[in-house]
């Protein structure tokens, strides 16, 4: 029997994947990255508590180029997390499973995670800081 | 009357593990997370410009830090279930998965402590 031409299913090359697919694995992706950004929480904290010169200097770290970047990241991937986590409590309650409102959601989830990134970037420049 | 013999009747009932425990607890934890979280993200934008001595006001005033603990408690909590599902789904020696596992666990307790704490020693000056 001759095996070697079937198709693969999925194709891996042309795969495009579903919205879904995306938006369920960047959840873990995002709880992840939550829990090692966690670290900074507590950083920030401990030299809040050490005294003015520790704070200065984690001040000075997050404040840097880099420190706003990955803090960037942290907002985008908490309000990631957090409107896909609603997403999934509805799934929990047996809400929202047809295709068309689970793409809706996806949608939502990924747009307004960004606008809320955005609108506490803005407040925190506005509160001029960073 | 039940033919089914007890032995049959008690593997019926699925894994003796603690799985909708587990289950529940993340889901609870995620409920408690989400005015928390937003309540952070918003106010520390709000402090993003002050200086060491409002911040640390901010931080040692009952509210917050009773809200800073909370969050602090429920993070780490919810995060550790998380991980400890993820490890286990990739993970799958038995004995790097268990070291992995403890190891999650033990993180997340220290460092959920120590964040507990650099807030107390805020609030009451030390
Ligand atoms: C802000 C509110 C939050 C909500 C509403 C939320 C919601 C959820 C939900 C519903 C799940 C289970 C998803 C599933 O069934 O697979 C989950 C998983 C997870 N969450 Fe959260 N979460 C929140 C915040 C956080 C935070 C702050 C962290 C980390 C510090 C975190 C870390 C994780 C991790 C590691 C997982 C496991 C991911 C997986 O199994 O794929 N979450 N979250």
């Amino acid at each position: 029997m001759q095996t070697q031409n079937r198709p693969l299913s999925p194709h891996l090359q042309v795969y495009k994947f579903p919205l879904t697919a995306i938006t369920s694995i960047m959840h873990r992706i995002s709880g992840v990255a939550l829990s090692v950004g966690t670290l900074l929480l507590i950083y920030w904290l401990t030299a809040a508590a050490a005294g003015p010169e520790q704070y200065e200097r984690a001040q000075g770290v997050l404040g840097s180029f880099l420190g706003q970047l990955v803090l960037f990241a942290f907002t985008y991937a908490l309000f990631y997390h957090l409107c896909n986590g609603i997403r999934h409590l509805f799934w929990d309650a047996g809400k929202g499973f047809e295709i068309e409102t689970s793409e809706k959601t996806g949608y939502a989830a990924i747009g307004i995670a960004a606008a809320l990134t955005v609108l506490v970037w803005i407040i925190a420049y506005a509160a001029g800081g960073a | 009357m039940a033919l089914r013999t007890p032995i049959k009747i008690a593997r019926g009932l699925g894994s003796a593990k603690d799985g909708v425990h587990h289950w529940w607890i993340q889901r609870v934890t995620a409920v408690a997370l989400i005015p928390l979280t937003i309540w952070f993200a918003f106010s520390l934008a709000t402090y993003a410009g002050a200086d060491y001595a409002t911040v640390r006001a901010w931080i040692g005033s009952p509210l917050p830090a009773v809200l800073l603990i909370l969050l602090i408690a429920m993070t780490f909590h919810h995060a550790q279930l998380g991980l400890q599902v993820v490890i286990e789904d990739y993970v799958t020696a038995k004995g790097v998965q268990l070291a992995a596992l403890i190891l999650v666990k033990f993180l997340a307790a220290l460092l959920a402590l120590v964040g507990i704490f650099a807030v107390l020693r805020i609030a009451f000056g030390g």
